[in-house]
């Protein structure tokens, strides 16, 4: 996959994603699992959206709460991903 | 043992699937269809898992029960175990060594499986596991469990062997599946490593048992398609040989039109199997929305056509030891397990309304 995703590509791509997922509009900061608004299949589909949209592979180490509950966390991790 | 060498209709009756054929399941690679080879599996396709699941659900549902709860276990352990877990069980698991056990249904807990009581308590650099779980698909005789609880309020998994403080209680005589050697299982202050914990604690039921329940769902949804297509073809051949007045059932409008329409469904709901198998096996954004589509397809056809063959086998469907009478049963179950028709259809049509949303995206 590409490497230096410009963060505003990807925050925007996973904005738009968790807001139809969820049918709500989270803001970038705002804890979607805290709002119960992520059950378990959409969580599955959250880390199949990641890995299918940006070319990463999530494992068991990745995770993190801190990496998955927000669109700005979210975003931070996927950067993190494919810069190396 | 081969299909055609099953004695389905005694083990249903009698409650009891033979050591001799989880064995035999262990030797002809069933358990590890899926799984990596470096782990003692046969690194096959979905597409391949799926088909085993359809010709094995033709015969009998409790193997093909045994085959998915092994491989839901087996799905959890792979997708999200750290690399110690997966040589560690993986192989066991594949070689039939370990038999699995998925413990997460409780009795507040069912549909909403984040309701579960089930404790684990971190004392002494071990956790320990109290709770109580039911309708365990071979609970009765598995030697490992994967446990759903919580940790310090979080949701968590947990890997627990059979053995002292772990205590099972038959089910016996439920409708369906009634060769899973389902129990109910008590946990009891079980002490195991903390290297028995599967992923962070919050992402137990998220990913760890959404992924189970995800392949779950899609060995189920092949064996429903292998059910519905088996009841086609007794109802078929019945009503060719069957003669009523010297005139075969077949020959009648009404016996076609159902023949036809359970031919139909049969048909496409093998072809939603097959394109959730490919989806999965191509990694595609659609694979866990197709997967629901292809089990909530295949068990409603599993429903309708063994209640079809059953109507045009008449006393013969009836009977104890026939085989759309025993899919008769063992279908309505299909329509609860791993995500009720219900459930189903309300995630079916959330993720259809997804891409008609302000900003929605497929």
């Amino acid at each position: 996959m590409r490497n230096g995703l410009p963060a505003d590509e990807v925050r925007g791509q996973l904005l738009a994603f968790v807001t139809s997922l969820v049918d709500a509009e989270p803001g970038p900061d705002e804890d979607y699992f805290e709002l119960g608004l992520v059950n378990s299949l959409a969580a599955l589909e959250l880390v199949t959206f990641v890995e299918h949209r940006f070319g990463i592979t999530v494992r068991v180490e990745d995770l993190d709460l801190d990496n998955f509950r927000t669109v700005n966390r979210l975003t931070g991790f996927v950067l993190g991903k494919t810069a190396g | 043992m081969r299909p055609d060498e099953f004695d389905a209709s005694g083990w249903d009756e009698r409650g009891v699937l033979p050591l001799e054929m989880r064995e035999a399941a262990a030797r002809a690679g069933w358990f590890g269809v899926d799984l990596p080879a470096e782990h003692g599996g046969k690194g096959g396709t979905q597409a391949e898992l799926g088909e085993l699941c359809a010709e094995i659900g033709a015969v009998c549902g409790s193997v093909r029960a045994l085959i998915t709860v092994q491989g839901m276990v087996s799905a959890a352990i792979t997708r999200w175990g750290t690399a110690e877990q997966r040589s560690t069980w993986l192989p066991a698991l594949a070689a039939g060594e370990h038999l699995a056990g998925f413990a997460a249904t409780e009795s507040g807990a069912g549909t909403e499986l984040s309701a579960v009581d089930t404790r684990f308590e971190v004392t002494g650099g071990a956790i320990t596991v109290t709770g109580e779980k039911r309708w365990v698909t071979f609970g009765q005789q598995a030697t490992a469990f994967l446990v759903l609880g919580k940790l310090d309020g979080r949701l968590a998994t947990v890997l627990v062997e059979a053995g002292p403080g772990v205590s099972t209680v038959p089910v016996r005589g439920q409708l369906g599946l009634r060769a899973a050697m389902i129990a109910h299982v008590r946990f009891d202050g079980v002490r195991v490593p903390m290297g028995n914990l599967v992923a962070s604690p919050g992402f137990g039921l998220s990913h760890v048992a959404a992924t189970a329940l995800d392949h779950g769902r899609f060995t189920v949804a092949w064996g429903c398609a292998g059910m519905a297509a088996a009841c086609v073809a007794d109802a078929a051949e019945h009503t060719v040989r069957r003669r009523q007045a010297a005139v075969p059932l077949a020959a009648h409008q009404v016996v076609r039109s159902t023949l036809a329409r359970m031919a139909v469904d049969a048909t496409a709901a093998r072809g939603l199997c097959v394109a959730a198998a490919r989806a999965r096996d191509a990694g595609e954004l659609d694979a866990v929305a197709g997967t629901v589509m292809a089990k909530y397809a295949a068990a409603r056809a599993a429903a309708s056509a063994s209640q079809d063959a059953v109507q045009l086998l008449g006393s013969a469907g009836c009977a104890s030891d026939s085989r759309v009478g025993r899919f008769f049963r063992d279908a309505k179950v299909m329509q609860i397990i791993e995500g009720s028709d219900q459930v189903s259809e309300l995630h079916i049509a959330d993720h259809l309304l997804r891409k008609y949303r302000v900003g929605g995206m497929t």
